[in-house]
């Protein structure tokens, strides 16, 4: 937008810093209470690590946080096919209706809440018996609708003429998917891969719902909320920072990987 | 050439083996068949489920019934979701006005600093949910991060509670919901065209009438989408009110969280959760109406 | 318990994953309340015992219940429960009767354990731990000593907005009954709304709804007076010796966590074993150590130390007085106008 006064400019400035703060003064607060070595928000007591070594050493977080990777890791994966076969198909589609648009927009917006009771009433009315399996079956739903968000919008600027001069040349349809439309797509493929496994580590309702019964099939998110109602632990503060670095360097690498899939 | 003036026509050779419509479709049918099953299938599930009747212990009486529905309208539970609107509709407020004004300063900003910005401005949004709210405990319990800072400052007097009151629980769903808001604002400022608003200071508008009578209506309709969001999430939500709030505020969420974990009246859970659904489909609808209208009014006053 | 290695794990997940079984059932699933179990009572009836077990938590009985309910008590083999929610397990035919030639420590239990008007003779639940509800207060800083119901619902000046209640349906229901004069099992439809506008009073006064941190919010401060049940009061004593506990004279209820063993089990001796190991009067004293919460075993009981009862006035209840307080039972269909009360007060601004 144009130009405008000093005044205006150095007034705009304030409201970014006011925001940034209110954004980030309670994530950095976290971050910097996790090496207080006291533990308690009450008192700086010296710089330490050993609340990262308590997590190290605490089992229930551990297989926790090993349940998540693998709900993250196996949904995300079949996200990434499903998502992206999806996304080819609408794209190429002569002419899209509604329902199919509002179908595959439905699993973005429609209330965690909602879809997490839903999906309970489901696998409890047909008596599948809950475990990390329902939670992976669950977060394909949502994973799979960000992914092909993603693959899309590389698509709409896809030059299909390219695929064209492929078959033009003899190549088959899987070999022009390989050889040509994958690797030209192939970053918006991972962009969307980093975002769904971003949001199955941190999604907590569904999970929340559609776990089983014990350890076997708590995810980290689950553990956190444990923690968080039994009151202030220490503990708690260097979790959370572990938790954000995994999603901001996700996050940041699915960013440079594809411009705008976080942010235009 | 060919592919640039239809870029949607399959190549020739795959077009005679099968119709682009057809691969199409076959593409999407895994995807398709995932959604239907573990979302369609369930949704309508609930749907349906409304309209039976709870069993004494839980559990689920096959007896068609109007009752769940019936309930809904209970001054109670009608009361419960005005409260939880009026709470919702006060975040949307707030983080509408922030998000605005943070999305109008970005979209200001030098154009090569503006995607780092709106990054940073984003990147909490996609960050643990729970964390941002257990942020939230540490700064504003009685013996908190907040009250150590004020007697640092010297301050003597009681602490005042600001946990578990409406203003946390609105904190906390404005700060979780604020950078979508951004998110939302900053898309249709990005797009403004720079000569409207220089067009108008030429033609002797002051700043604010130039913001209030063009820059606002334009990028009216992409905010209304986000606040639209912004409500339907904080309204459906039952973590914040849970944490920050003390269990003092039941949002329609929690409602729902209860009739599924507590209450065991599956029925009634479902038939709520329609109603939220409702509340979201009809708001979205409303402001696609008001966007169309807005589009058109904007196309008949720029374009001729 | 041996842990497998992280890639065979996985592998098994994925294995069991991919034909939608869930997790192998051999291992045996405790679900308690998080804390409420000497944290290494499951290792040791492990070693003890050569089953494999699992502790696993959860937060509230309705929680349990709720999961219990969806999964038809799939999954798990002893659930620790409060004794109404025991009763609807047992009516909704989720719960195997106990056997009590498989539980020969069942024994150990005071007489009065074993004729508890939800279960005599305990068929279907046993006994783990009991007590009663009341106000734990810091009498440093709370003058003078609360007496009564009302002085948490209507506290005085200097503790307004320092209360906390406690906020599942039974308990938060049972101090409004207490205060009327009512029986906790109140099921006329007038005296709940009387219960009902009553708490709603109380709101204005109170602080939050807690049912897990209301000793660490006594210990910081962040409260004064909190509704609480005695064992947990006694984690606040241990922390601050001027946290103190009593029943307010309008009386008060008298409560029993139990175990049942689901119907759905695949390993009920291995449930019934665990059950009897706990029932030991060795362990189930071990157990009343670490959670500071009276055990209905008289052998437990008779071994702890007098300190015990000396730091700690409620473990010295004798279960004579504690049975002679109205027991919490399933209200049946009331539980619908309940869980509707309870919104109605939470709801209420």
């Amino acid at each position: 937008m144009a130009d405008r006064s000093p005044a205006t400019r150095r007034s705009l400035t304030v409201v970014l810093f006011a925001v940034f703060a209110f954004l980030y003064i309670p994530i950095a607060t976290l971050v910097a209470l996790s090496f207080n070595e006291g533990g308690l928000p009450t008192a700086w007591t010296g710089f330490s690590v050993k609340w990262y070594g308590a997590l190290m050493a605490n089992r229930d977080i551990l297989s926790a946080a090993l349940n998540t990777l693998i709900v993250a890791m196996i949904s995300t994966a079949i996200a990434v096919v499903l998502g992206t076969l999806l996304a080819l198909g609408i794209e190429t589609r002569r002419r899209k209706g509604r329902a199919l648009e509002a179908l595959v927009f439905a699993p973005m917006i429609i209330p965690d809440i909602v879809l997490a009771i839903a999906l309970l009433s489901f696998f409890s009315l047909l008596k599948v018996p809950m475990g990390l399996h329902t939670i992976i079956l669950s977060h394909v739903v949502f994973n799979l609708a960000f992914v092909s968000a993603v693959v899309r919008a590389r698509l709409k600027s896809f030059d299909w003429s390219v695929t064209e001069a492929s078959a033009d040349l003899g190549a088959s349809a899987l070999t022009t998917f390989r050889r040509v439309t994958l690797p030209l797509i192939l970053p918006a493929v991972i962009a969307g891969a980093l975002l769904a496994f971003t949001l199955s580590v941190d999604e907590f309702i569904i999970a929340f719902f559609t776990a089983g019964a014990g350890r076997a099939s708590t995810t980290l998110p689950m553990q956190i909320f444990a923690m968080i109602r039994f009151g202030v632990t220490p503990e708690i503060n260097a979790l959370a920072t572990l938790v954000m670095i995994v999603s901001v360097t996700a996050l940041t690498l699915s960013q440079r990987l594809n411009k705008g899939v976080i942010a235009p | 050439m060919r592919g640039h003036l239809a870029p949607h026509r399959f190549p020739e050779k795959t077009r005679r083996v099968q119709s682009p419509n057809t691969r199409s479709t076959l593409l999407m049918a895994p995807a398709l068949m995932w959604l239907t099953a573990l979302m369609v299938v369930p949704c309508g599930l609930i749907l349906a489920l409304g309209f039976f009747r709870r069993g004494l212990y839980g559990g689920i009486e096959y007896t068609f019934t109007l009752e769940n529905f019936a309930l809904i309208v209970d001054p109670l539970y009608a009361g419960i979701f005005l409260t939880s609107a009026r709470i919702a509709g006060l975040a949307t407020l707030i983080a509408v006005v922030i998000g605005y004004a943070a999305a109008y300063a970005i979209a200001a900003a030098p154009r090569h600093r503006q995607p780092l910005l709106l990054f940073l401005a984003v990147l909490p949004f996609w960050s643990n949910y729970l964390i941002r709210t257990y942020a939230w405990i540490v700064l504003l319990n009685r013996e908190g991060l907040i009250t150590q800072g004020l007697r640092m400052l010297g301050y003597e007097g009681e602490p005042p509670s600001m946990l578990y009151t409406e203003g946390a629980v609105i904190t906390g769903l404005v700060y979780n919901y604020l950078p979508f808001v951004i998110l939302a604002c900053y898309a249709p400022l990005a797009r403004l065209n720079p000569e409207l608003a220089e067009a108008s200071r030429d033609l002797g508008a002051s700043a604010f009438t130039t913001f209030r009578r063009v820059i606002l209506p334009m990028t009216v309709p992409g905010i209304a989408a986000g606040a639209v969001f912004v409500f339907v999430l904080s309204i459906g939500n039952f973590i914040t009110p849970a944490l920050l709030g003390g269990g003092r505020f039941q949002m329609m969420g929690n409602l729902i969280y209860a009739q599924f974990l507590t209450a065991n009246d599956w029925p009634f859970g479902a038939a709520i959760s329609m109603v939220l659904i409702a509340i979201m489909m009809g708001l979205l609808t409303i402001q696609a109406i008001a966007a169309e209208k807005g589009a058109g009014e904007r196309r008949e006053g720029t374009d001729g | 318990m041996p842990q497998s290695p992280a890639p065979l794990r996985i592998a098994a997940t994925l294995a069991a994953g991919l034909v939608a079984a869930g997790p192998a059932a051999a291992e045996l699933v405790i679900s308690n309340w998080d804390g409420y179990m000497a944290p290494d009572a499951v290792a040791n009836f492990a070693t003890e015992s050569g089953e494999a077990a699992e502790m696993v938590v959860h937060a509230t009985n309705e929680e349990i219940m709720g999961k219990l309910i969806a999964s038809g008590g799939q999954g798990y083999d002893v659930v620790f429960v409060s004794s109404p929610f025991a009763e609807v397990l047992n009516n909704l035919d989720l719960l195997e009767p106990i056997d009590a030639a498989k539980v020969p420590n069942l024994a150990n239990l005071y007489a009065e354990a074993a004729a508890l008007p939800h279960d005599p003779g305990n068929t279907f639940s046993v006994p783990y731990a009991w007590g009663t509800t009341g106000l734990c207060y810091r009498s440093d800083l709370v003058s003078p000593e609360p007496a009564s119901w009302h002085d948490l619902l209507h506290p005085a000046e200097a503790q307004a907005g320092k209360v906390t209640l406690l906020g599942t349906d039974r308990w938060l229901l049972a101090a409004g009954f207490l205060a009327k004069g009512y029986s906790v099992n109140e099921t006329d439809q007038a005296k709940l709304d009387e219960v009902e506008a009553e708490l709603i009073e109380a709101k204005k006064t109170m602080l939050a709804f807690d049912d897990t941190t209301f000793y660490s919010k006594l210990v910081s401060g962040e409260a004064t007076l909190v509704h609480a049940w005695d064992g947990w009061c006694n984690y606040g004593i241990a922390e601050n010796p001027d946290i103190k506990f009593m029943i307010p004279s309008e009386g008060s209820d008298l409560w029993v966590d139990t175990m049942v063993v689901m119907k759905a089990s695949e390993n009920k001796d291995g449930a019934f074993k665990f059950i009897n190991y706990i029932l030991d009067a060795k362990n189930h004293a071990w157990a009343a150590e670490n959670i500071l919460y009276k055990v209905p075993n008289k052998p437990a009981m008779e071994s702890l130390s007098a300190d015990m009862a000396a730091t700690y006035p409620n473990m010295g209840m004798a279960p004579a007085d504690l049975v002679a307080l109205e027991q919490l039972r399933d209200v049946g269909d009331a539980s619908r106008a309940y869980a509707k009360a309870v919104s109605a007060i939470k709801a209420a601004q």
